[in-house]
């Protein structure tokens, strides 16, 4: 299989907060397979906890398997997404089964967003309020679009975003995995660029820091991704922290082209 | 329930609860807070109220409406703010919601929440957290104490460092030895790119240096930093990419 990790580096940080008991949100990364996934559980007691977890898990256990027998970087768009909503389907199931079967862990859910590199390109999955952003030069961008109560005021301009910060209603999300028997996932792909720094962050991070600060941090520390990983944690620790932060930083060092060549092909398939 | 105190000339009038949906306030009767004073449009603004914000907005009335002083056309209220339309002043309360005794920690504050189904109706559900509580029986559990208010809404207004006193670096060799560079950002980076970086963070505790990239680690009073984030302390001098600089509190 191609390996993605001479093409991306990541960086990821994630932390309970000053407020909450325990961390809810559960990250993972694999710059192998060009894969980051993040989810911020919510339920009561523990299961938060389980219901991001098994979102994890199961989509980053499923997507390395698949990914062993089929490149990343060879995927087309159509197939990149079809992947990405074929798993977040999977981890809506087992969530939606766990909760319907455990009567400690009923009701529990949580939200999601994934990316997955391939061919010079980015398939994003989301589900909720959990936020890829996007560093290209100086300008940072907000590339998923939140599926919350807030973002639906914001829409019909009942609210304007420069408002939106001092809303008391930021915590209700209007889609969640686990919640419903099925789950719509929101997916988008995206080209990429050598030089982009890409940022999946749960709500806890752009609550309590500002989209501006976000920027300054990512822009000013990009040369040290694992440095700007502790550097947005401890900015929203210190601004509050009142909630679990959690952030993957991507850096794309590279081109990672498909390979195009009928022998690549023919050789790929022998082996 | 939210509400607003209806005052004129710094007199009591009433209290209005923001008990409907739509509040709307002008001079004609139809209003739900009628006003008689010519300085007053007919239909003037209107708060409109979903869960716990309140929206006000200007209905494109002659002479205006003022919040804390200044003119808007939409304004999401926050608590104490103080409307002026005309001559009357109304003042506007946060809801203080109740929490369920018992059911309630700390912890259920703000968390987040499934919100199912068309917004407009599931909101009265919601926030009486009585009979659709299926999806996450915390819904109710969001209160908004008084005065809690302002710590809790804007991230942005308790910006770190705000607490920290100004600080500013001086360089003191190189081509521009002599120049001050003040801190007013939360984070400055110094050195040059590839060669060697630093950066200083301002955080509620003081000003800290840390390493960015480079092969050597930055030099503070004559002492080689770890790759840990180093506390700052006023003429501490920095010596980074072969320049010097001192670091200083401004007061």
């Amino acid at each position: 299989m191609i390996d993605l990790s001479a093409a991306i580096e990541i960086a990821s940080a994630t932390h309970t907060g000053m407020v909450r008991s325990h961390n809810e949100d559960t990250i993972a990364a694999d710059a192998e397979i060009g894969l980051a996934v993040l989810a911020d559980g919510m339920g009561g007691y523990n299961a938060g906890e389980i219901a991001s977890g098994i979102a994890v898990t199961l989509i980053t256990a499923e997507m390395k398997k698949v990914l062993a027998q089929r490149p990343a970087a060879d995927l087309s768009d159509a197939e990149a997404q079809l992947l990405i909503g074929e798993y977040a389907a999977k981890a809506n199931a087992a969530i939606f089964q766990a909760a319907q079967t455990q009567p400690q862990y009923s009701g529990m859910g949580t939200t999601l967003v994934m990316a997955l590199w391939y061919d010079n390109r980015m398939g994003v999955g989301h589900i909720g309020d959990s936020r890829l952003y996007r560093l290209r030069g100086e300008t940072l961008e907000q590339v998923t679009r939140d599926h919350s109560l807030l973002q639906e005021q914001i829409d019909s301009g009942m609210i304007s975003k420069a408002d939106a910060r001092f809303s008391q209603n930021k915590n209700l999300v209007t889609r969640a995995v686990g919640i419903d028997p099925d789950v719509e996932t929101e997916i988008n792909s995206y080209a990429v660029q050598p030089g982009d720094i890409y940022l999946l962050c749960s709500d806890g991070l752009s609550d309590m820091v500002a989209d501006e600060d976000i920027e300054l941090t990512l822009s000013s520390l990009k040369a040290n991704l694992a440095l700007a990983a502790e550097q947005l944690v401890q900015q929203a620790n210190d601004n509050g922290g009142r909630d679990n932060v959690s952030v993957v930083l991507v850096r794309i060092v590279k081109d990672f082209p498909a390979r195009t060549g009928w022998w690549e092909k023919l050789k790929s398939w022998f082996r | 329930m939210a509400k607003l105190i209806l005052s004129l000339e710094g007199s009591v009038i009433r209290e209005v609860p923001l008990d409907k949906e739509r509040i709307m306030i002008g001079r004609k009767a139809s209003n739900d807070i009628q006003i008689e004073n010519l300085a007053v449009s007919g239909e003037h603004a209107c708060i409109v109220t979903i869960l716990d914000d309140s929206f006000l907005e200007d209905l494109g009335s002659t002479n205006g409406t003022l919040v804390n002083g200044s003119a808007i056309k939409k304004h999401i209220l926050q608590n104490n703010d103080v409307i002026e339309i005309g001559k009357y002043k109304m003042k506007y309360i946060e809801p203080v919601v109740a929490h369920k005794a018992g059911q309630t920690s700390v912890e259920d504050f703000e968390k987040t929440m499934v919100l199912r189904g068309s917004a407009g109706a599931r909101a009265p559900a919601a926030q009486k957290g009585s009979a659709d509580t299926r999806a996450f029986p915390a819904a109710s559990a969001k209160p908004a104490p008084a005065g809690s208010g302002a710590a809790a809404a804007p991230a942005a207004a308790a910006r770190p460092g705000e607490a920290a006193p100004m600080a500013a670096i001086q360089l003191l060799t190189g081509a521009n030895a002599g120049r001050e560079l003040e801190l007013t950002k939360n984070l400055t980076t110094l050195g040059k790119p590839g060669v060697q970086v630093a950066v200083i963070t301002r955080r509620p505790q003081g000003y800290f240096i840390t390493h960015v990239e480079g092969a050597n680690l930055p030099i503070v009073n004559g002492k080689r930093l770890d790759a840990q984030a180093t506390r700052l302390n006023d003429h501490d001098v920095i010596e980074l990419a072969g320049v010097k600089m001192e670091f200083f509190i401004k007061t």
